[in-house]
This record gives C-alpha cells, structure tokens and sequence, in this order.
C-alpha cells in the first residue's frame, strides 16, 4: 500500500468490516464518530478515534468539511467512504483527493457518470446497454407527463439514491403529488438532493446485480446476486450466485456490466444491478452502485476474494490482479439483513438498547455486526443491526445453514427482522428456487 | 502492540475447535473486545460485549419531564427520531401557534432511521405550544407540541 493510515468515513458494521481488512493488511485505522457513536464497537476497535460532535448526519457523517478535518487530523493516506453516505458523493471525493488523500473508490468522473440515475442510463445506452422507459422530474407536473409514456404503476427514485431509499411505486395518477412530495423529503434528508426520477415498474421482474472489478483500464466480474426479496424496495435476502438463470442469459447480463465498467475506465469496485424478466431474462440497466455494497460479502464467501482488500490496493493505482478465468463461483451464499425493524408492527423502526446480542456461529456462518451486548442502536441512522451470512455447498446448504443460524440468534432488547426471515426461508417459493421482487406482496398476503 | 483482529474465519475456527472438545464455552478479553463463544443447543453462538461497563442510559439527552398545564392535550412523537417542522428544509412549518387542527392533521415530521414519520394531531382543537425545535433529537417520551381541546 502507498499509504499506512486509513481514515474510515462511516459508520455502523461497515466501518468495523473495513477496520477488519485493514488491519489484516497491516494498516492503521482511524474513525470519526457522532455522539450516538463515541461508545461504538468501531470506538473500541479503531486504532485511532476522532470526534464529530452531533448526532444527525447532516453534522457528522455528511458533514464533508468535518470529516476531511479529521481525516486529515489522523494523518491518513487514503479515506475509505463505505456505502450510504458520502460514498458516492463526488464533491467528497474530490475534496478527499486535493486534501492529498487517496479515495478509496471510482474517480469522481465515474461517481458523477453513476451517481445520477439519469445521466448513468444516458451513458450505459452509450455503452449498448438496454434501459427501462422513464425520466426525471421536479414535480407532480412532469411526472404526470413521464407517466403517459411510462404507464401505472410506476416507480418514484431518489436521482441520487440508492438503497432503494425514497423509492414510491405509484399505482394512480391521484396519488402522484403525495408520493412525490413524500419521496422529495426523503430524497433530501438521506442524500442531499430532492430531485427525483419516474420509471416503469416492471411486474414480473428479478433483481439481479454483477459485482465488478475494475483497474481504469480492464474489468472482470465476480458474478452474479440476486437481491429480488425486497420489502419497500429495501433488500432483505441477496444471494449468489443468481439462481436458476440459463448459462447463457447469465453471461449476457455479466458481459453487459463488464462492458459498462470499460466504458467508463471505471477504478475499483463496482455493483452494476439490472431488472431482469423473470421469464423472458431480458433485461435492463437499472443502475450503477460506485461503492462497496450492503451485500457484498456473498460474494466474498462464494469466490474467496476480499472485496475491501481489492477497492484498497486498486484505489492505489495497482493493476488488477485477476483474469477472468481466475474467478471461480463455489457453492451459495445468502446474506439475511439483520434490521431494528418490528415485522408484527409494519416494520416500524425500532432503535433502543441491546441487553443482549447472541450472534450465531459456526461451519459456513459469517457474522458482520457492529452490534455488542449493551450497545444502543440510535434512531438517527439506518436500521441494519447485523448480517448473517451462510455459505453451502449448493444452495440448499445454504439455505439450512441459514435457517440453522437464524435459531440460534439471539437479540433482546429490540424488535429486529429475523422472524420474518424464519418466514422466507421457510417459504416453499424460494426454498424451491428463484423468486421476483413480488414474492414478498404474495408473502404477505398469503 | 494492537491485539488481532478476529476475522469470522477465526470464529468458525474457534467452534471448529470447541465442538471436538468437551467445553461449552470459550471467554476471549482483549483491550478492545470481549467475546463469548458458547455452545447454543445443535448450535453456537457469538457474543460481543463492550470491555467497559455500560449502562442503558440512551444516546439522545432525556428531556426535562414537562407540566403540561390543566385542560391541555400533549402530542408525542410515534418513535423516537429527528424533529422537523416542515416537510422540506425551507418550506413553511406544518402547523404554528394558534392554529387549529384535527386529529389528521400532521402537525410535524419525525425522521427515524431515515424514514419521515408523520406525527398527528390526535385530537381536535388549538395548537398552544411548540416545545421542541426544528432539528432536534428527540425521545419518544417527549412533548411536542400542546393542544387545548375544541
């Protein structure tokens, strides 16, 4: 590495993910924490803690100025944005660079081409890729006029989203002004930016994404996952491979993301997620994720590669150190969001004090969690507590390890997302297979 | 010198260990960690806890508990979260002092988790005070605003 300091701009079991390949790789690692935070795992784990004093992330985490002062203060070489956040706000990433620090993602060309939805599908039907009809609009107004050509329902998108946050499917015109004024506040409080984009909801419909690796010059995929199980847009369950896909569509929507990644001479890695017919396996360019993902370590577990380690070493310049051919998909991996959220009350938020948090553990189980016995989950940031990862020889494996794990964990003191993934997992739908983004709707209401 | 990482490689690797021998459980302390790998029935579990004490104390400051004076009606946040106003940065608030409002009527915002939560009324009448500010963390056991009743 270039650099023997690295400043981690996040927070939450992401931060404590990058401190973990970090120190693996001999770095030192420095964080800076909110007040929520200051008792953090990441507090007691980082080698070097600084102070963002508040609590919203407006003043902390978001807080660009304040975060490059510490940085800088740790005396790092290079900043590691993690997902949400700043990690795909290119002004950041631009201040990180004249600081004199390193980056740790795309060059900030890349996160402007990517992180505005539009100007991203402009460029991935510049780099031959189809596209799902739609547009951007400020107001109900012009909404109204995307939907003649989009039709109902449609789908409201933050512009600079992500995470499917701010994200409304519309089913009547009447309801467009409430959702859109809706999805604008949401927009603003989460990214910065209220602007907001209209697209056709596609009914029958696979999420399906291809992590990439790329040196600015050349890009390899690391295959496929499929994040189809989503609640409000929110992913719940991802796996990989992508199951029950033919060989051949399979390698068409992975070629397609490879080219996009040389079209942009995109450094680093990348998420490059597509809508695909659940019958036809056509499919479309949804977006392109210029950062690490929530979901990134089912990945991980089915090639052996760390991702963190590979953004790390590429954003210092350094070619890419695999072939295609090198990369080999073994066995299946599900990753199951761990959320602060009540499944018994719609999901409502559910921030508080952990008495006690029995993670489960053993052969082919991944624990990613910044969440301890005694820790408190502030209702300031996100709601994801923890992600339980398991790994099979084959899908089924994974499924009962999964289910295995689940029975073993134990979270008290808040109201989290797992009995609702004892419910999945034992639903024949996806025990038998591939499922689409409607399996939930179905699931709730059967 | 740093301790080592424990990367969940080495866990599985702990319970690899652990599930051929006799032990139930396994006490690791660090400075920066303590962790419990215990056996769990068919199973194992992880279990992290800080080296220091903690108590629950909460993150957000408690606030002051406050009279609500004779014939007047609270409205509490629906979770604990992020107080706001109005529903954008810039726009005007939902409700001001003296306004009057049903039980639909939203009378503010509470971000939690990211997510905008309304907050209703719940009751019909006057709005008579607005007693926290725009921005502010707040628990759920706070007082927002106080109605006198139609």
């Amino acid at each position: 590495m270039s650099f023997d300091t690295l400043y981690i701009a996040n927070r939450g079991e992401i931060a404590l993910r990058i401190i973990r390949t970090a120190r693996r790789l001999g770095l030192r690692t420095a964080i800076g924490v909110s007040d929520p935070d200051l008792r953090s795992r990441n507090t007691a784990e980082a080698d070097e803690v600084i102070h963002l004093p508040g609590t919203a992330s407006s003043e902390t985490y978001l807080n660009i100025e304040a975060v490059i002062d510490a940085a800088r203060q740790s005396g790092a070489g290079a900043v590691h944005p993690g997902y949400g956040f700043l990690s795909e706000n290119s002004e950041f990433a631009r201040a990180v660079q004249r600081a004199g620090m390193i980056f740790v993602g795309p060059e900030p060309n890349s996160l402007d081409a990517m992180g505005d939805k539009l100007k991203a599908r402009a460029v991935a039907v510049e780099a031959g890729l189809p596209v799902v009809p739609g547009g951007e609009a400020d107001n109900a107004a012009q909404a109204a006029a995307i939907a003649t050509e989009t039709g109902y329902p449609l789908l409201i998108k933050a512009v600079s989203g992500g995470g499917g946050r701010g994200m409304k499917r519309v089913d009547h015109e009447d309801l467009l002004q409430q959702q859109i004024d809706m999805a604008m506040a949401e927009a603003l409080a989460a990214f910065g930016d209220k602007r907001i984009y209209v697209e056709r909801y596609v009914e029958s419909g696979r999420h399906i994404e291809v992590q990439v690796l790329g040196d600015g010059r050349r890009a390899i995929h690391l295959g496929t996952r499929d994040c189809s199980i989503q609640r409000r847009y929110q992913k719940l369950v991802e796996e990989a491979p992508a199951p029950d896909v033919p060989a051949d569509a399979l390698s068409a929507i992975e070629n397609a993301a490879v080219k996009l990644t040389e079209h942009l001479g995109y450094k680093g890695a990348g998420t490059v997620e597509f809508l695909v017919d659940s019958e036809t396996f056509e499919f479309f360019f949804l977006e392109m994720n210029a950062r690490i993902q929530v979901e990134h370590p089912v990945t991980e577990v089915v090639t052996g590669i760390d991702l963190i380690e590979q953004q790390l070493t590429l954003a210092g310049g350094a070619p890419l150190g695999f072939e295609q051919r090198d990369i080999v998909i073994e066995g299946s991996a599900l990753e199951l969001r761990i959320n602060a959220e009540d499944p018994a009350a719609d999901f409502a938020p559910s921030p508080g004090f952990v008495a006690r948090a029995a993670w489960p553990a053993g052969p082919g189980l991944r624990v990613d969690s910044h969440i301890r016995s005694g820790d408190t989950v502030p209702a300031a940031y996100d709601s994801l507590v923890g992600k339980i990862i398991a790994h099979g020889a084959d899908r089924s494996q994974a499924i009962e390890r999964a289910g295995a794990a689940l029975r073993h964990l134990s979270i008290e003191g808040i109201h989290t997302t797992a009995p609702l993934h004892t419910r999945i997992l034992e639903d024949a739908r996806f025990a038998n297979g591939a499922v689409d983004t409607r399996f939930f709707e179905g699931f709730e209401h059967g | 010198m740093t301790d080592l990482p424990l990367t969940p490689e080495d866990i599985e690797e702990i319970v690899s260990i652990l599930s051929k021998s006799d032990y139930d459980k396994l006490d690791i302390e660090t400075s920066r960690f303590r962790l419990r790998v215990s056996r769990s029935g068919e199973g194992w579990t992880q279990e992290w806890s800080p080296v220091e004490a903690v108590t629950n104390t909460g993150t957000a400051e408690k606030a002051a508990i406050l009279e609500i004076a004779e014939g007047l009606e609270a409205i509490m946040p629906p979770l604990p979260g992020t107080f706001y106003r109005a529903p954008q940065p810039g726009a005007p608030p939902f409700v001001e002092v003296g306004d009057t409002v049903d039980a639909d009527t939203v009378v503010a915002i509470v971000e939690t988790m990211k997510l905008m939560n309304p907050v209703h009324a719940g009751i019909s009448g006057t709005i008579v005070e607005i007693l926290a500010d725009n921005g502010e963390p707040i628990e759920a056991d706070r007082v927002l605003m106080t109605v006198k009743p139609a």
